[in-house]
């Protein structure tokens, strides 16, 4: 048992630690775009479909490239170089990391999802996770009939940063339309069953190195919390409380952000990030009892 | 692999059901989508004839699968020439652009615009900016412009960075006077990179010449027509010995 149950209630700050830190990257990441048109301090030039940082780093998302791929075009090495870069990245942090700690479109979601819990609006329509890899299949489909990009078309995270940083026109709209959406039509909707670049992401981050570690899961007392706050809660599961069966305490699901909520709220202190080779605590028993 | 399990139960049969109907559910809502997708792509494709593209640029069908919609081109343009198509203008969205009669492009000789695209969608092979093709300027309002009507305007054939190469101004005699001639801008299509600074400087409330995407501007012969003196001139004399010479009429019926 650790110290935590006997500690005194943490304060605000430290119970949103790893949010504030999301929020602070999500911002951060918009704010280094932004002082180049605002300030004319160009550090990176572009959106995240594709940009240039500090005159040398280029980066390009890959999902965008695969589109341009199957839409039967040839991207320059320039493309090819950045996106290689960014898989590399997002395979090694785990790919869902963009969605957490990038995606502006997370903060949108997060308004709306913390509205329709307030306001106690209901869930409406939940599909299978497996959804937005049925989209993400679909996008490369009709960008090799169309030979357009075809997710750029409607990408409302692209297009609230070309609104940002180009001049907005009607990208409010649409923005407008996934918080309502996730409001009224599907709680976590958007980012949890339909967004194919959330999906791209999660498949990239298979194998990812760095993820969510329940390591003191014996110290687990149920309250839920981490399963109320999670945007994809059936990934806690198996770390949780897999270790009855023998399983690891790692969340190795590609479904799981890294967004680190789950540590934020666990007055027991379960939850740690870790490689995804750690092991917990309780394993060593575990082991003892198979070998007898 | 294919025989029954004997012992499958009705649960088992209804689970099966269930995953199956949901596969088509969701098979048949994507495809939905998917569609609806496809006919935006295919809405989307169509592009005003006052929205340039960019030097490089080649056909809209390339283009659009190549075009990540970055806006780096934008940010490299010195002149702020190029602009990114907001949500609700009728291009396709957050494609690169200029309106030549607002700001027109100057033809730097690095093209920078070029040299910033990641992808290639602006042509990389484009290392001199006159051999560019952002569209090709037309006379479309004669009945208007000033050279037509006889004065010496020439404001179009001036500011051409390809004076006399791209524009060039061919004496006509006045018939209105009788006894003066007039300058007549003449556009070369195959010299004009279409940067638009005749349309911008142009005097009139609405200009007279106008920059036209390239298949806007230009007319194509059949593929299987063939141009008599050229093939005579291949050939080294005429194609037939002993072509008939039927007799030249004049409309009055004279010989």
């Amino acid at each position: 048992m650790t110290g935590a149950a006997a500690s005194p209630a943490r304060r605000m700050l430290a119970r949103n630690k790893w949010l504030l830190l999301r929020r602070s990257s999500q911002l951060g990441i918009l704010a280094l775009f932004l002082v180049g048109p605002l300030a004319g301090l160009w550090i990176v030039k572009g959106t995240l479909a594709s940009s240039l940082t500090l005159g040398v780093l280029p980066l390009t998302d890959p999902y965008m490239l695969l589109q341009s791929v199957f839409a039967g075009s040839l991207p320059a090495l320039t493309a090819w170089i950045g996106a290689v870069i960014m898989l590399v990245f997002y395979a090694l942090i785990g790919g869902r990391v963009y969605c957490s700690w990038v995606c502006p479109i997370n903060i949108v979601t997060d308004a709306s999802h913390w509205l329709s819990e307030r306001f106690d609006v209901p869930k409406g329509w939940q599909p299978k996770r497996t959804l937005r890899r049925w989209i993400l299949g679909m996008t490369l489909v009709v960008s090799a009939i169309t030979g357009v990009i075809v997710w750029e078309l409607v990408n409302p995270i692209t297009l609230l940063y070309r609104g940002v940083l180009y001049g907005v026109g009607l990208a409010w709209a649409a923005v407008l339309a996934v918080f309502l959406f996730d409001l009224f039509v599907s709680r976590r909707g958007w980012c949890g069953h339909l967004c194919p670049v959330g999906a791209f992401y999660a498949l990239a981050g298979w194998f990812a190195l760095l993820r969510i570690n329940a390591v003191q899961r014996t110290a687990c007392d149920d309250c839920m919390e981490c399963y109320a706050v999670c945007p994809e809660p059936h990934v806690i599961t198996p770390a949780l409380k897999g270790g009855e069966k023998g399983g690891g305490s790692v969340i190795l699901s590609s479904d799981c952000s890294n967004c680190g909520r789950c540590i934020d709220v666990c007055d027991r202190e379960v939850f740690r990030f870790s490689s995804r080779f750690a092991q917990a605590t309780d394993a060593m028993p575990q082991r003892h009892r198979n070998a007898a | 692999m294919a025989a029954r399990d004997p012992e499958e139960t009705p649960r088992r049969v209804t689970d099966r059901r269930r995953f199956l109907a949901g596969t088509a559910r969701a098979a048949c809502g994507v495809g939905a989508a998917g569609l609806l997708l496809g006919l935006l792509a295919r809405q989307g494709a169509a592009r005003p004839a006052w929205a340039i593209r960019p030097p490089g640029a080649g056909d809209e069908a390339d283009f659009s699968g190549l075009c990540v919609r970055c806006g780096l081109c934008v940010r490299d343009c010195p002149y702020k020439t190029l602009r990114l198509a907001e949500l609700g203008v009728p291009i396709a969205t957050g494609t690169p652009y200029f309106i030549a009669r607002d700001i027109p492009c100057e033809m730097c000789e690095d093209i920078p615009c070029v040299k910033a695209c990641p992808t290639g969608a602006l042509d990389k092979g484009l290392t001199e900016i006159e051999k560019a093709r952002m569209g090709i300027a037309v006379l479309v309002g004669q009945e208007d412009c000033l050279n037509y009507l006889g004065l010496r305007c020439d404001v179009c054939y001036r500011v051409c960075p390809l004076i006399d190469k791209a524009i060039k101004l061919e004496k006509q005699h006045n018939q209105r006077t009788g006894a003066h001639a007039m300058f007549i801008p003449v556009v070369d299509s195959e010299r004009c990179t279409g940067c638009g600074k005749c349309e911008k400087s142009c005097v009139l409330e609405k200009a007279a010449i106008r920059v036209l995407p390239v298949d806007l501007a230009t007319g194509a012969l059949g593929a299987h027509y063939r141009l008599g003196w050229e093939e005579r001139e291949k050939h080294g004399g005429p194609l037939l010995p002993d072509i008939i010479d039927l007799p030249d009429r004049t409309p009055g019926g004279a010989l």
